[in-house]
C-alpha cells in the first residue's frame, strides 16, 4: 500500500460525455499505454409495478466511501499491472439515460484491463456506501439495492 | 460517552434525521442498537450494516466512541 492521499471520487450530478471524452484525450501523452478499458454505469428506466424510474438521487457516507474507493484503487494497482486508473461517481440527481459511474483503467497490454475493470466495478458495487433513491415519474420513490 | 450517529438512505427516512448525538454508557454495538430500536421501533424491520469510525462492525464489537453510522443496502454504480 502506498501513502497516496485519499481523493474525492464524487461529482455532483451526471457525468457528461464531454468529461469522459476529455479524460480519454488526456491520456494521449502517456504513450506506454497500449490498452484502455472503460465502464460507464447508466441509470436505467426500470418499470416497477407499472411505474417507470425517471431518475436516481444518490447520497453517500462520503468519508467512508472515499476511503473505500481509495482501498479498491490501491488493491487494484497491487493486483494488476495498471498504468493509471480513474473512478468518478455521481451524487445528487441523475436522470434515466445519464451516466452515474465512470471507471477508466489503462495498461500497456489489453488482458490486464479487461480483468482489472471487472474487479474494480464489482468491488465498488459490493463495498462502497452509496445509496440510491429511485424516483418514479409520479414523484413516489423506492430505495435501490445492488444485486 | 457521546456518540455521533449518522443515518443514510431509507434509514434516515425512518429516523427523520441524518445525524444526532446520543449519550451512551454500555459496552457493545448490540447495546447501542437497543437504544436506537427503542427510540425508532421501525428500525427493527429495516436491513442495515453498522460502521464505527468508518469500519464495518458486528453486534459483538465494543463501542469505542466517535462516530457510528447505520448503512442501508449499497446501491452504487
Amino acid at each position: 500500500m502506498t501513502d497516496k492521499k485519499v481523493k474525492s471520487v464524487f461529482k455532483q450530478g451526471a457525468i457528461s460525455s464531454e468529461f469522459i471524452g476529455e479524460s480519454i484525450a488526456k491520456h494521449q501523452t502517456k504513450t506506454s499505454i497500449g490498452a484502455h478499458n472503460i465502464f460507464l454505469g447508466q441509470v436505467r428506466a426500470d418499470v416497477i409495478d407499472g411505474k417507470t424510474v425517471s431518475a436516481i438521487e444518490y447520497t453517500a457516507y462520503e468519508d467512508m466511501a472515499n476511503q473505500k474507493f481509495h482501498e479498491i484503487r490501491e488493491a487494484a494497482f497491487e493486483k494488476f499491472n495498471l498504468t493509471c486508473m480513474h473512478i468518478y461517481h455521481s451524487l445528487g440527481m441523475v436522470k434515466a439515460g445519464e451516466i452515474c459511474l465512470f471507471v477508466f483503467v489503462s495498461s500497456p497490454r489489453r488482458k490486464v484491463v479487461f480483468e482489472a475493470l471487472e474487479y474494480i466495478v464489482e468491488e465498488i458495487k459490493a463495498h462502497v456506501p452509496v445509496f440510491g433513491k429511485e424516483i418514479f415519474e409520479d414523484d413516489t420513490h423506492q430505495w435501490k439495492v445492488n444485486n | 460517552m457521546k456518540i455521533t450517529v449518522k443515518y443514510f438512505g431509507m434509514i434516515a427516512e425512518t429516523t427523520q434525521c441524518e445525524e444526532e448525538i446520543i449519550d451512551f454508557s454500555g459496552n457493545f454495538i448490540s447495546d447501542f442498537l437497543k437504544i436506537l430500536h427503542s427510540k425508532y421501533p421501525e428500525l427493527k424491520n429495516k436491513g442495515f450494516q453498522v460502521a464505527q469510525n468508518q469500519e464495518l462492525v458486528s453486534l459483538e464489537t465494543g463501542v469505542t466512541g466517535g462516530e457510528i453510522a447505520l448503512l442501508p443496502p449499497f446501491a452504487g454504480g
